[in-house]
């Protein structure tokens, strides 16, 4: 049943990301605005990694791509539940889990099919890695987006209005995203903000993606990478499959 | 035989301003193949009951059964009982009338085949037949209110919760969904449980009345012995007799007020 019902939900809400094809490829304009306008900066840097400083941006830049995308995915729910959609689906016996699951599936299909047309791009400047870690990178970006729209969905639902929502969100994902080091590697940085970082989850994330797209596959850091993605997507769908059973 | 009835069902909201008891205790029964009309003035906890007696909504007090099922213990049962429209409807307005009608049909667990047929069933009963490949968001208010009822009647439940379901009707689409309402409960013996802020609506629709104020049952009866009792005749207004029981709204006349 769960697995009917969540494919079920997922066929309804990829529909509707098909039908705003805009939406769909205007997600990967400001990761792409970065490679075109930041990257370039950082060709002759010294980095203190292994590889070429497209090798450090990518990976940060795929999974800035999650966290701006998926963290506001929230916002469909909070206009759904305004037409009573959200309500109509709770009254029948749907699984409560499959009304969460099928539209993070959605958003981890939509997030990596952008991350897709991200790497093509960043190949075209110059990019050059293993397909093995271009593949766990997208790995990661699925585990990343599929957690990071369980919580928003989670945040939406508790939420009334777009105007409460939009603020709240922005106010977690910039700290989110300078203190993970997406940008620029952390160890460039001074001892204090570099341990802060690793208080964040998302840091353990870009680190592992950047050592796979150097062809590093058994490193601690993938191995806490893999664990707190993991960690990160079972916590948040237990919280969201929560709130849809009870709001 | 009963098909709805409840015991001290309660809901209290908790809220930065203290807790707030949209419903104290509502006792009420439904018997199968009436039309109640639920009334009462803007929150008295007419949808908070609702929303309670269709599994949205956890009680915070009481007990209820619907259709046999324990709203505690068997929310599953209850939700295979009942069909539900908000006031706000439910479809997405860009979706087509057909795909959310077949969705529907998938959410109640029918094959794809099974959910086509039923879609074209309810679309000929409920005269959506030329409307199927509109979008949601492309029909008229009468017509979405069809949709919304079609999309409840998908497993063809046994009660009909209907959350002021005229509410923004012109007067033609008003009197279409009375007769719907009828035909449902005289061909399907379906019971109906319908919340309206209309008199005249609860006055030509209804079987019998309950009338909830400050979240609990302040009268209830069929609409003449209401009128009898609490508006002083049969023949007074079913407005009247409201406003006699919730002691609100257009007060009598009062004395202007005396300069000093």
């Amino acid at each position: 049943m769960l697995l009917h019902d969540t494919a079920l939900v997922y066929g309804r809400y990829l529909r509707q990301s098909l039908r705003s094809r805009f939406a769909l490829l205007f997600g990967v304009l400001m990761p792409l605005l970065y490679l075109l306008f930041f990257g370039p900066l950082l060709t002759d840097l010294p980095l203190g990694t292994a590889g070429s400083s497209w090798q450090v941006l990518v990976p940060g830049l795929l999974l800035q791509l999650g966290l701006f995308g998926a963290s506001f995915a929230g916002f469909s729910i909070i206009i759904e539940k305004g037409h009573g959609v959200v309500e109509r689906m709770r009254v029948t016996p749907v699984s409560r889990l499959a009304l969460l699951l099928g539209r993070v599936l959605r958003d981890a299909t939509v997030f990596v099919f952008q991350a897709v047309l991200l790497v093509l791009a960043a190949v075209l400047m110059g990019l050059r890695a293993p397909l093995a870690g271009i593949l766990i990178g997208f790995a990661f970006v699925a585990l990343l987006t599929a957690s990071l729209a369980a919580l928003s969905y989670a945040l939406a639902m508790r939420m009334d209005t777009p105007q409460s929502f939009g603020p709240a969100v922005n106010a977690l994902t910039m700290p989110s995203m300078l203190l993970s080091g997406l940008m620029l590697p952390m160890t460039l940085g001074p001892a204090w903000l570099d341990v802060l970082s690793h208080l964040m989850p998302f840091r353990y994330l870009v680190d592992a993606v950047r050592d796979a797209y150097v062809g590093h596959y058994a490193t601690p850091h993938v191995l806490y990478g893999a664990l707190v993605a993991v960690g990160l997507t079972a916590l948040s769908v237990t919280v969201g499959t929560r709130v849809f059973r009870t709001a | 035989m009963t098909l709805i009835s409840t015991a001290g069902l309660a809901r209290t909201f908790l809220t930065k301003n203290g807790p707030v008891e949209a419903v104290r205790s509502i006792d009420l029964t439904v018997r199968e193949g009436e039309i109640l009309g639920f009334l009462g003035p803007n929150g008295a906890g007419k949808t908070t009951t609702l929303r309670m007696l269709t599994t949205l909504l956890a009680p915070t007090g009481g007990a209820a059964t619907v259709a046999g099922c324990d709203l505690a213990t068997d929310a599953a049962g209850v939700r295979r009982a009942c069909g539900y429209v908000a006031q706000s409807g439910g479809v997405d307005p860009q979706i087509s009338v057909r795909e959310e009608l077949v969705t529907q049909g998938r959410l109640y667990r029918l094959t794809r085949a099974q959910a086509a047929e039923r879609a074209g069933e309810l679309a000929r009963d409920l005269d959506l037949t030329g409307l199927l490949d509109r979008t949601c968001g492309a029909l008229s208010g009468g017509q979405r209110r069809r949709l919304d009822i079609a999309m409840a009647l998908t497993h063809r439940p046994k009660v009909l919760f209907l959350d002021e379901p005229t509410t923004g009707l012109d007067p033609g689409s008003r009197a279409d969904l009375w007769d719907l309402v009828r035909r449902l409960r005289d061909e399907h013996g379906t019971t109906v449980f319908l919340t309206t802020h209309y008199l005249d609506e609860a006055d030509a629709l209804s079987d019998r009345l309950v009338v909830v104020d400050h979240g609990v049952v302040v009268a209830e009866g069929t609409p003449s012995a209401l009128k009898l009792r609490h508006g002083g005749s049969l023949d007074a207004s079913l407005q009247d007799t409201f406003l006699a029981i919730t002691g609100r709204g257009a007060a009598p006349a009062e004395q202007p007020p005396v300069a000093v």
